[in-house]
């Protein structure tokens, strides 16, 4: 899948490349951590809390080498805890709010149909560190896939209600799945050097995924094809990020340098 | 390497007395997490592997290492983390598995389905949420005891 060239990466694209895929992890885990302690079931509470608690070790293993490739002397948790929306690199998908469980499942399930086969084409990554972890989330990604697949397919083939909330979910957060597979000069950059895949093979496959699986939740698929994008090259995040950012980092901008 | 220095199958015996922190019935050497264990002059490296990326166990285990070994006149010690090769659940000991299983919790299968209920044998078991207590469990329920019981994920 990944096309290998005698071109070296330009530094600044895979800085930019892995520090996606980490604002990615923690944009998402925290998210989830939103959850906790408010599931609608005592399971489902728990398995959100893990699904975030996943999703933080990845972010973590990403800004470490985010902070290591930048070279500034910062760390995972500075990346994290110090920087400003507009320096987040993360999909627009991700930062929406929870509002329902539905509309929770919905969008966990958009992202992991694609991280699954991103995460596995990066595993032949020409950058080690990279492939390497690719390698360790692709597993945890693989067994998300599994359970919002099963809780998209339960929910929108189940009561009238829950179905009606899926629909609404998917209406409204389609317009934002498309900017997983917009393609930009880093994502061309890291393809050219065989770092990353091409977002079109990826886009077919997740094409494949969600449209199987929308069937049996019954789930008409938006014929719209506009796209919400700005999240992944920091140019327009929306304002959930800023909200989200705030709850966050208060503890860090408040003490700085605070540590357990 | 110093003639008064333990052999590194005497240091791994002393960590297979390190329980996991949240399923203390089994070690961290019956877990599969302890890579690799080496002298470098009188450093002692020792390598290890997360379970699941998130673990908060894995801050804790480097910590009960040193607590572990000091006890055995180890002190210069130096832990690091190394994720490829991925951990799998195959890395588990036969003796950790079986430890599991007494103490309630099916061992990992890659069915992905528990070989029975860890407490009467029945075969007759669903999943109720594949997350459980910590990242590394899923919830099963026994059809025929009705109690509920940990399973192992696979992975
Ligand atoms: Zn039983």
């Amino acid at each position: 899948m990944i096309t290998h060239s005698n071109q070296t990466a330009d530094s600044r694209h895979l800085l930019e490349f892995v520090l996606r895929q980490g604002d990615n992890a923690l944009v998402l885990g925290h998210r989830m951590s939103e959850w906790c302690g408010t599931g609608p079931a005592l399971e489902e509470d728990i398995a959100l809390a893990n699904t975030a608690l996943d999703l933080i070790g990845q972010t973590q293993m990403w800004l470490a080498y985010a902070a290591e490739l930048e070279g500034r002397d910062r760390s995972a948790n500075d990346l994290a805890f110090m920087r400003d929306a507009t320096d987040f690199r993360n999909l627009l998908l991700l930062e929406q709010p929870n509002r329902d469980f539905g509309h929770t499942m919905m969008r966990q399930f958009l992202f992991d149909a694609y991280q699954v086969p991103f995460l596995q084409a990066l595993e032949s990554s020409a950058d080690q560190r990279v492939a390497d972890i690719a390698a360790k989330s692709g597993r945890e990604a693989r067994y998300h896939l599994e359970r919002s697949s099963d809780i998209v397919i339960a929910l929108g083939d189940g009561t009238e209600e829950s179905h009606r909330r899926m629909q609404d979910a998917l209406d409204r957060l389609w317009s934002y799945a498309g900017e997983m597979f917009v393609t930009d000069e880093t994502d061309i950059a890291m393809h050219n050097a065989a770092i990353a895949p091409d977002l079109k093979l990826i886009h077919a496959q997740w094409n494949d995924t969600v449209q199987a699986r929308l069937n049996k939740a019954t789930l008409a698929v938006p014929d719209s094809t506009f796209v919400h994008k700005g999240g992944k090259n920091g140019v327009r995040h929306e304002e959930h990020l800023g909200h989200m950012l705030a709850t966050m980092q208060v503890l860090q901008r408040s003490y700085p340098n605070s540590v357990w | 390497m110093a003639d008064d220095q333990a052999s590194v199958a005497q240091i791994r015996e002393w960590l297979d007395a390190v329980p996991d922190p949240e399923i203390p019935v089994i070690s961290i050497v019956d877990l599969g997490i302890v890579r690799d264990v080496q002298w470098r002059d009188d450093v002692l490296d020792v390598v290890i592997t997360p379970t699941y990326s998130g673990c908060p166990a894995m801050s804790v285990i480097p910590e009960d290492i040193k607590t572990e070994l000091g006890r055995h006149g180890i002190n210069k010690i130096n832990i690091s983390t190394q994720i490829a090769p991925v951990w799998t659940t195959d890395w588990l000991s036969d003796k950790g598995r079986a430890n599991l299983k007494g103490y309630g919790i099916a061992a990992p299968r890659t069915t992905g389905v528990p070989e029975g209920c860890p407490r009467c044998e029945s075969v007759d078991v669903e999943k109720i949420s594949q997350f459980g207590s910590t990242p590394c469990k899923a919830q099963w329920r026994c059809k025929s005891c009705l109690e509920p019981f940990d399973y192992f994920k696979c992975i």
